[in-house]
């Protein structure tokens, strides 16, 4: 079994893969949920758009519950600080993951367009309001967000819904937002037939300009005005996992600290722009195939980026930042990690195998004559 | 100190929401398995018209999947949202099976649901039988998965408390994973959900018969579902849950408190078919014994006694005392982790933590407990024994039900005689909700009667809320209350317009083909 602080590296690394596959999955999904109302205006293309992620996104999104239940089996104090101090915003994203399941099955059950009206909004309340309550979510990360432990260790939230709504994390929120309405266009782009693929790369591109843009800004807002946090005692690596034993520092800048120790780092966010970059020009060429690789890679480069600058930390704490949690104190024991650890090695890759599988059963584009021919499946 | 009305409602919302939850998950158990049976007929003998009926329960099937899917989010994200301090305490054990279930269990289910439904004409037959059969598999490897965690709630093991991170933390995962009362659990509630499907497949199906539309399909539905009802009505029967029952003190209490047994009596015990249970004079009123059986059933002995309620209150005050003692070991292993006194201390008593914590309901510091609180504490231990009660006999005289219903079916559908006994079509068809009420009431026997315990022996319910101000579990209540009442209702809606529409209305078939085998 490899040591305490490798295991925990190592489900840092793991939180962070679960995470980007989620938005390669998930987001290309949640994106085009948010905009088929948009790239279709009839039924019959608003059909041919949800088609084009009906039969997988059930799949992608429990990349989304591994995600939760990862954080609960390897870190339960990250799980139950976050859920619990996150009460509303947890229950807005919930009601509005609840209407994806329902929405996609209900939809196309009755043909009267007032019912179906209904579930597409229904369906880009359920893309739209998670793509940007990710973004709010890490953004609050940057913030800090206003919590301790009283002396059972129970976590105690000292701060409201309406305080997540920094203009910092609204703008994370648009730069998450943006990035999966350009992830959703491109998949759009790939999968569906005129006229709505042309849209969807218009989209694709405007939505790549408006990531970059926000992107950057975010990045100079963390470099200048948001002070990070930094472990100023020595950082007990082997240790129990007790948030209550270390002391943190708030710091200006501290958050490119890492940045600035390893100029290697510096790749996340680069690749990250130049994908996007590379996507929107791909758009333009009409190349979504290629597009959606350089897709994938804004997406990976935009979260390392984020986990990157808060690294060791997992949810630094703004009201008491000497029990902010840490990748060091906030784990589950070394043989729960070992053994998921061995779980995660021999099931993830026969998961990625299948659904390989069925992408490549369900491969073509799927075309306004095609919808025709039949009156819904699902 | 516990803010008692935050853990009512943290619990009411809970109650309700997993209640919910479990409205559609025997549904998805049952069929999924049903399909594969259909649909493994379809390719073996190549007749088209188990294809359409695959197709059409299909159809009911992936309506009452969403509605899974939905409830189950919900699920997954309460335990942090509102049992935090649970979620800290135990994570290191509980979390993992979690885990494995979304990444084992739930991610097949979830992927391979999409080709059930888009797969017909891009697979081959025997592609789609598999992608079927995947579907099922992993709906009944989730229900594997989140019972072992649901077990280890009932009778953990392989766990131990450390008091530097001051959580339960794994010890052996192997025992977690073979459970005794995991595996009960599992064959029972899996079994149950297959009653569920083959009770919704056949009442829906006499329906049909009793308007005499669809005939062809009815009764072939009507056959599969009472062999496959009748086969696991009677697993649900013989292999029920209270085979695990047996393992700890908690679980002893609670098949006294569904048998209002208060004294212990000389074994073989009987068992009670009726009476009225009165908590307050604890005792049962009119009481009618069958000698024995209840001493066979829960100790699969003659000799064994089942412990009765008073011999129970008073095993958990001492349990309770020796908590106290734990609880001021591990503040002396608090403030000095090396004192060797301490530890000797908390080893010896460490295994009533659990009971010690009781006491925080009464009183902040367990040491100062006086005599009554200790009482009470340990009176607490007992569930709310009328609702056991009643609601056990229930559902058992409900299971018995359904046997007797999958028989006659079985023996109808051998004599090719549905039509001719309508009066067996109409019980059929008004026999829909029953196994639903039965279900539910199995959840309420297990988890409400594993009160006053979240995790038994180890953590109080009261303690395991999240700190968090009790209007937000009103609103968040509030609010479930009327968005899953909407979902229910475009539920059956859609459910009931999709079998009055009838396997013809779906547009799969150009109608010159439909009715052709």
């Amino acid at each position: 079994m490899p040591d305490y602080e490798t295991l925990r590296l190592i489900w840092w690394l793991i939180l962070g893969t679960l995470l980007i596959g989620f938005a390669i999955m998930d987001g290309f999904d949640l994106g085009i949920g948010a905009t088929f109302r948009f790239l279709g205006r009839t039924d019959e293309e608003r059909r041919a758009l949800l088609e084009s992620i009906e039969p997988v996104w059930e799949g992608n999104q429990v990349w989304f519950i591994l995600a939760g239940g990862a954080v609960f089996a390897a870190w339960p104090l990250l799980y139950a600080a976050s859920f619990s101090g996150l009460y509303l915003a947890m229950f807005v994203l919930l009601l509005a993951l609840i209407l994806r399941p329902v929405g996609f099955v209900f939809r196309n059950k009755i043909p009267d367009p007032r019912w179906r009206n209904a579930w597409d909004w229904a369906l880009l309340i359920g893309g739209a309001v998670p793509a940007l309550l990710f973004g709010v979510a890490f953004g609050n990360l940057f913030l800090g967000l206003p919590f301790h432990f009283d002396e059972l260790q129970r976590p105690v939230f000292t701060g409201g819904f309406f305080g997540l709504l920094h203009p910092f994390a609204l703008l994370a929120g648009v730069v998450s937002l943006s990035m999966l309405i350009m992830h959703g266009s491109v998949y759009a782009a790939l999968k569906v037939g005129e006229p709505m693929s042309g849209r969807a790369a218009a989209l694709g591109r405007v939505a790549a300009l408006v990531y970059a843009i926000c992107f950057i800004a975010a990045g100079m807002w963390v470099a200048s005005a948001i002070a990070g946090h930094q472990i100023v005692s020595q950082a007990n690596v082997l240790g129990p996992s007790n948030p209550m034993t270390k002391h943190v520092a708030v710091i200006q800048g501290a958050w490119l600290g890492n940045y600035r120790a390893h100029g290697i780092l510096w790749l996340a966010p680069a690749i990250a722009l130049l994908a996007a970059g590379v996507t929107w020009g791909l758009l333009g060429a009409r190349r979504p195939g290629v597009a959606f690789v350089s897709s994938c890679l804004t997406l990976a480069g935009t979260i390392l980026t984020a986990g990157l600058a808060l690294f060791p930390f997992l949810m630094p704490s703004s009201a008491q930042p000497d029990q902010g949690l840490t990748v060091w104190d906030a784990s589950s024991s070394a043989p729960t990690l070992f053994l998921m650890l061995v779980i995660v090695a021999v099931f993830l890759p026969v998961v990625l195998a299948y659904t390989a599988w069925v992408f490549r059963v369900l491969r073509g584009r799927i075309t306004l004559e095609e919808i025709r021919r039949h009156a819904g499946r699902y | 100190m516990i803010d008692l009305a935050l853990v009512n409602v943290s619990r009411l919302q809970f109650a309700l929401t997993a209640l919910y939850h479990f409205l559609f998950v025997p549904l998805t158990l049952g069929l999924s398995m049903i399909l594969v049976i259909m649909e493994a007929v379809y390719v073996m003998t190549g007749r088209e018209i188990w294809k359409r009926m695959t197709r059409f329960w299909g159809l009911l099937f992936g309506i009452n999947f969403a509605m899974g899917v939905a409830t189950g989010i919900t699920m997954e994200f309460q335990f942090g949202t509102n049992w935090a301090y649970y979620s800290h305490y135990v994570g290191d054990i509980f979390g993992a099976p979690l885990a494995i279930e979304g990444l084992m269990a739930f991610f097949l289910e979830a992927t391979f649901v999409g080709l059930f439904f888009f797969g017909w004409e891009r697979l081959s037959r025997v592609g789609h039988l598999a992608v079927t059969a995947l579907v099922a598999l992993g709906s009944s490897l989730s229900a594997l998965w989140i019972l072992i965690a649901n077990a280890w709630m009932q009778h953990p093991v392989g766990a131990q408390f450390n008091p530097q991170t001051m959580r339960m933390e794994l010890l052996s995962f192997s025992q977690v994973l073979f459970n005794p009362v995991a595996q009960a659990k599992f064959v029972h509630t899996v079994a149950a959900g297959y009653v569920v499907g083959s009770v919704f497949v056949l009442a829906v199906s006499a329906w049909y018969l009793l308007r005499g539309r669809n005939v062809d399909i009815a009764k072939r539905s009507m056959a599969v579902a009472a062999s496959f009802g009748l086969a696991c009505a009677l697993s649900v029967a013989v292999l029920g849950d209270e085979s695990g029952y047996l393992a700890s003190d908690n679980q002893k209490m609670k098949i006294a408190a569904i048998e209002a047994e208060w004294r212990t009596e000389a074994p073989p015990a009987g068992f009670t078919v009726f009476g009225f249970p009165d908590v307050q004079a604890r005792t049962t009123h009119a009481e009618l014994k069958v000698p024995w059986v209840l001493g066979l059933i829960a100790t699969r002995s003659i000799d064994r006694p089942v412990s009765g309620i008073f011999d129970l209150v008073a095993r958990a005050r001492v349990r309770i005392e020796s908590g106290i003692e734990a609880h001021a070991a591990l503040r002396s292993l608090r403030a000095d982790p090396t004192d060797a006194a301490a530890q000797a201390r908390f080893a010896a008593h460490q295994q009533d933590l659990g009971y010690g914590l009781l006491l925080l309901r009464y009183v902040s510091d367990p040491t100062t407990a006086t005599p009554a609180q200790i009482e009470a504490a340990a009176w607490s231990t007992v569930p709310d024994v009328p609702v056991l009660f009643w609601s056990f006999r229930v559902m058992v005289g409900l299971g018995l039900f359904f046997i007797l219903l999958f028989a006659t079916a079985f023996y109808l559908s051998a004599r090719h005689r549905f039509e001719q006994n309508r009066w067996f079509l109409r019980i059929a068809f008004i026999s829909l909700p029953l196994p639903w009420i039965a279900a539910e009431l199995g959840w309420i026997v297990a988890e409400y009667g594993r009160q006053p315990w979240s995790i038994d022996g180890l953590l109080p319910t009261f303690l395991g809320v999240s700190v968090t101000p009790v209007t937000n579990v009103w609103l968040s209540l509030a609010g479930f209350v009327i968005f899953y009442s909407a979902l229910a209702v475009v539920d059956v809606y859609l459910l009931v317009r999709m079998i009055r529409g009838g396997p013809d209305g779906l547009g799969y078939w150009p109608p010159e083909r439909a009715g052709v085998p």
